[in-house]
């Protein structure tokens, strides 16, 4: 017999004792390489655990995020968790229980199928047997790897998933218990600060100590090593202030100065690019048909996680230990050993809960300094902790995307052949793809790094994701212009490309609806035979009451978007309400979501309304700004949606408890949410915005155009 | 070296210190080990750093500490602990109000005495006290809901 393939990350780490052990009577512990981000991650693996081991979830503690000992599941991101790690944390869990039950059946000399598991202890024929995970474990060997054989549970024998479970890390947050990493206090821990270099290339020119170490008001050292300078000291209050003060005081050659031009989409239009073609050359006449083309754009966004970056380090007796809060422990650990050139196994990178980070922001980077600083001071632990200023300007940035996207319109209106044309930086600078840690810039004797690549389409692509539209088109292709050099170091943000590609795709198929005169609901239908595509946009509508739209143009819309993330995680249909006057103020959110069978339904839902809330500040406030450096620096330069500008927002999950599959739901609502206040605005103004963030300047110009 | 006396949750305190402009929130976090309270940005923006005052919220990662010699400090650590919750802190717990929950030790900080000064807020009165504190990851509304929830405990309703 063929083995059955094993979920990904389970076929990469197909050890079970990595996944699953029982150390302590009456206790399982389950390891898996997803971190928490906010996410509730860990309590969805403990229900998940709890079901297939059929144990009480009480008893599941669930471990993440060491380089030792635990399973490799590369990042935590792209809504993957459950989809991928999910599946394999419940194989992994389901052969083990299938271990014990073969070892009880031949203690007990019985048939397997005449024993069932309750809570951990194992019955035969419905009579207790005295067997149970902990009595059996010394005799099993958990060091095998998995076989992919034991059935899951089916969906109707399921307790605690599909269980909306209290999240078990909310209590410490709301307690103020110190559970960041922020809050760690190592022995004779010294603080620091990194003198930033403002860019790659730069070197510094000089370095005024003393006043630095005035400002500091309190002892400090310097450490360096080639242009990475930093401030150490015992007072966290001294390092700071030397820190904000040795901006002016330390000043450096060959400063890169970007304009309020570079800021924009459209300045990438003319920058060196490699090009792919994905699907059929676009046809050069128009076959008879109708043509449509618009431009859609956005601009640099940043994490603006609500914490700046931090990282501990210390390196002791030839070993280096790492506590970071970034996404992969496994590939930090992969980019510390190239970036200090050390071997991977003299590293342990722990994760600790940061800030949400929505990405890749500055906690490698931040790890990386603490790294780089301990290396300097061997057994001194190393705090380091970003200053606000630093995370706002060196984070890498979400990279600009202006899509072009030209359609074919048959006589009924519909499109016949449809092109996204895209220019965009790369979103994979992560520093496991190859790319650098930000320290790497600075220090001496670097290799040098390959071009990065893209995030590869099997992995849902990176600018091109989310561009090819799931409508019925009988031709459809995408063209990626990957710009190679972008005025700001970029990287991933939550959904990648899939937030400016909806938002294109979708206000172009609501313009289209416009010119064949059919409502946009109605239209959407007509060109869409997936059965859950179908489903969450007439849920949505429902759930708002969609025919009571009001005629447009009087400043008051309303508007619709659609995507299933990926083409292949949840789908998502989003209605929004709102006024313009000259500023959009949102009234009403509504959301209807498919993400298969929920692990943890309220948790979905939290995930799935956060990044409603996000998206609508992406698209009504936010855009990195350049000035001869980045300037947004800070939550004044950098505004985000506050309490008051939030509005009510009704989230829908449409068959929770089914037997499909679990699919990503974390990302999946930022695009259809872009798209829908994108259509809703036009709907109220009568005029189409096409260029993101949608700003009171922005309204204001296109009012006077008209 | 100066001396600077005041009260923390109750608790009367006397911290030394180099500089007298070392902010309140490092003093809390660094020479007292009160970690609830949290650092965001330094400048008076985010209301990470939300602590009452003499019963008025105020952020604190800027005020220098000797301007507080002499008054009450309540942190989050003042407010309930897991065996004994405020009923803000059940609040949340129950509404599960929170995703990374960095924001939230000053979000509890800003509804207390928003509560103390308002029994009944409306929704709109509670999204207004809480624009000085930003929630990254859109919480919002579950915060919002747990806010009025907790003032219809507290009243009694
Ligand atoms: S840390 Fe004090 S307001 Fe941001
Ligand atoms: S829960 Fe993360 S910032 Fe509010």
């Amino acid at each position: 017999m063929n083995a059955p393939s094993l979920p990904g990350p389970l076929n990469d780490n197909p050890r079970l004792d990595l996944w699953v052990s029982f150390p302590a009577p009456g206790k399982v512990v389950v390891n898996t390489g997803r971190v928490e981000l906010g996410q509730g991650v860990l309590t969805a693996m403990a229900q998940i655990a709890a079901d297939e081991l059929d144990v009480a979830i009480t008893r599941v503690t669930v471990r993440s995020g060491v380089t030792d000992g635990m399973p490799n599941e590369g990042y935590t991101a792209g809504s993957q968790s459950i989809q991928f790690g999910g599946l394999a944390m419940g194989q992994a869990c389901a052969d083990v229980r299938a271990l014990f039950i073969a070892r009880a059946a031949k203690v007990l000399a019985c048939a397997t199928d005449e024993l069932s598991v309750r809570d951990g202890a194992f019955y035969r024929n419905g009579a207790a047997t005295g067997q149970d995970y902990w009595t059996l474990a010394p005799a099993i060997d958990l060091a095998v790897n998995a076989s992919g054989l034991a059935r899951r549970k089916a969906s109707a024998d399921l307790r605690f998933v599909g269980q909306s479970s209290a999240r078990s890390d909310l209590p410490g947050k709301i307690f103020g218990d110190d559970v960041f990493i922020h809050d760690m206090k190592l022995a004779g821990m010294k603080h620091a600060r990194v003198v930033r270099q403002p860019n790659k290339g730069a070197s510094i020119g000089t370095i005024d100590e003393a006043s630095i170490r005035r400002a500091a008001k309190g002892a400090i050292e310097f450490v360096r090593s080639g242009d990475f300078l930093a401030i150490v000291g015992d007072s966290e209050t001294a390092v700071e202030l030397a820190g904000a003060a040795s901006v002016n005081h330390v000043t450096w050659t060959n400063i890169e100065t970007p304009t309020p031009l570079q800021q924009e989409a459209n300045w990438l239009l003319q920058r060196p690019v490699i090009d792919r073609l994905l699907g059929p050359p676009e046809p050069s006449d128009a076959q008879g048909k109708q043509r449509f083309e618009a431009t859609y754009s956005r601009g640099y966004l940043a994490h603006a996680s609500i914490s700046p970056s931090c990282g501990l380090a210390q390196y002791k007796d030839g070993h280096l230990t790492v506590w970071t809060h970034c996404q992969g422990v496994f590939p930090l650990r992969s980019a510390l050993a190239r970036t200090l050139k050390l071997d991977p196994k003299a590293i342990t990178v722990h994760h600790v809960q940061g800030s949400g980070c929505y990405g890749h922001n500055g906690a490698d980077d931040a790890a990386a300094d603490a790294a780089v600083i301990a290396m300097q001071l061997p057994g001194t632990p190393i705090r380091i902790r970003w200053r606000r200023e630093e995370e706002f300007i060196y984070e890498p940035k979400s990279p600009a995307m202006l899509v072009k996207v030209r359609a074919l319109i048959d006589s009924a209106g519909k499109p016949a052949d449809w092109t996204a044309e895209i220019w965009s930086g790369n979103h994979n600078g992560r520093p496991g793809g190859g790319n650098a840690l930000l320290a790497g810039y600075a220090l001496p004797d670097q290799e040098p790094l390959p071009q990065a690549n893209e995030v590869p389409e099997a992995a849902g692509g990176g600018a091109t994701r989310n561009a090819d539209p799931l409508y019925d088109i009988a031709s459809k292709r995408i063209i990626h212009h990957m710009v190679t050099e972008t005025p700001v170091r970029v990287s991933a943000l939550r959904g990648l490309g899939a937030m400016p590609n909806v938002f294109a795709l979708e206000c172009a198929i609501d313009e289209l609806a416009e010119r064949a005169a059919i409502d946009p609901v109605a239209y959407r239908l007509s060109i869409t035979t997936d059965m859950r595509a179908r489903a969450v946009i007439e849920k949505v509508a429902a759930m708002a009451n969609w025919q009571t739209k009001v005629p447009g143009g009087n400043g008051a819309g309303r508007g619709i978007a659609f995507a299933r993330y990926k083409n292949r995680a949840a789908y998502s249909a989003v209605v929004v309400d709102l006024e313009v006057d000259e500023e959009i103020r949102l009234r009403h959110i509504w959301c209807a979501t498919d993400g298969g069978l929920i692990v943890n339904p309220d948790g979905a839902i939290n995930q799935l309304e956060g990044g409603v809330i996000q998206s609508a500040s992406w698209v009504l406030k936010e855009q990195v700004r350049l000035d001869g450096g980045t300037a947004s620096i800070d939550w004044d330069t950098y505004p985000v949606l506050k309490f008051s500008e939030v509005p009510p927002i009704d989230i829908a999950l449409i068959n929770p408890t089914s037997s499909d599959m679990p699919l990503g739901v974390g990302e999946a609502t930022a695009g259809p949410t872009a798209a829908a206040i994108g259509n809703a605005v036009s709907h109220a103004l009568g005029i189409r915005l096409r260029d993101l963030p949608l700003t009171r300047e922005r309204i204001m110009a296109a009012l006077l155009q008209e | 070296m100066t001396n600077v006396d005041f009260s923390v949750n109750g608790k009367p305190v006397s911290v030394a210190i180099d500089n007298e402009d070392t902010p309140l929130l490092d003093v809390l976090r660094n020479e007292l080990g009160l970690m609830g309270t949290r650092f965001g940005c330094g400048l008076e923006q985010c209301g990470c750093c939300m602590v009452l005052i003499d019963g008025a919220p105020e952020k604190c990662c800027a005020k220098p500490v000797s301007s507080i010699a002499g008054k009450n400090v309540t942190t989050i650590e003042g407010l309930g602990t897991q065996d004994a919750p405020h009923p803000l802190q059940q609040a949340f717990i129950d509404e599960q109000a929170g995703q990374c929950g960095y924001c939230l030790s000053g979000i509890l900080i800003s509804a207390k005495a928003l509560l103390a000064a308002n029994p009944s807020p409306t929704r709109a009165e509670i999204a207004l006290a809480l624009d000085g504190n930003i929630c990254r990851c859109g919480s919002h509304n579950r915060i919002l809901r747990a806010v009025e929830k907790a003032a219809a405990v507290m009243r009694g309703a």
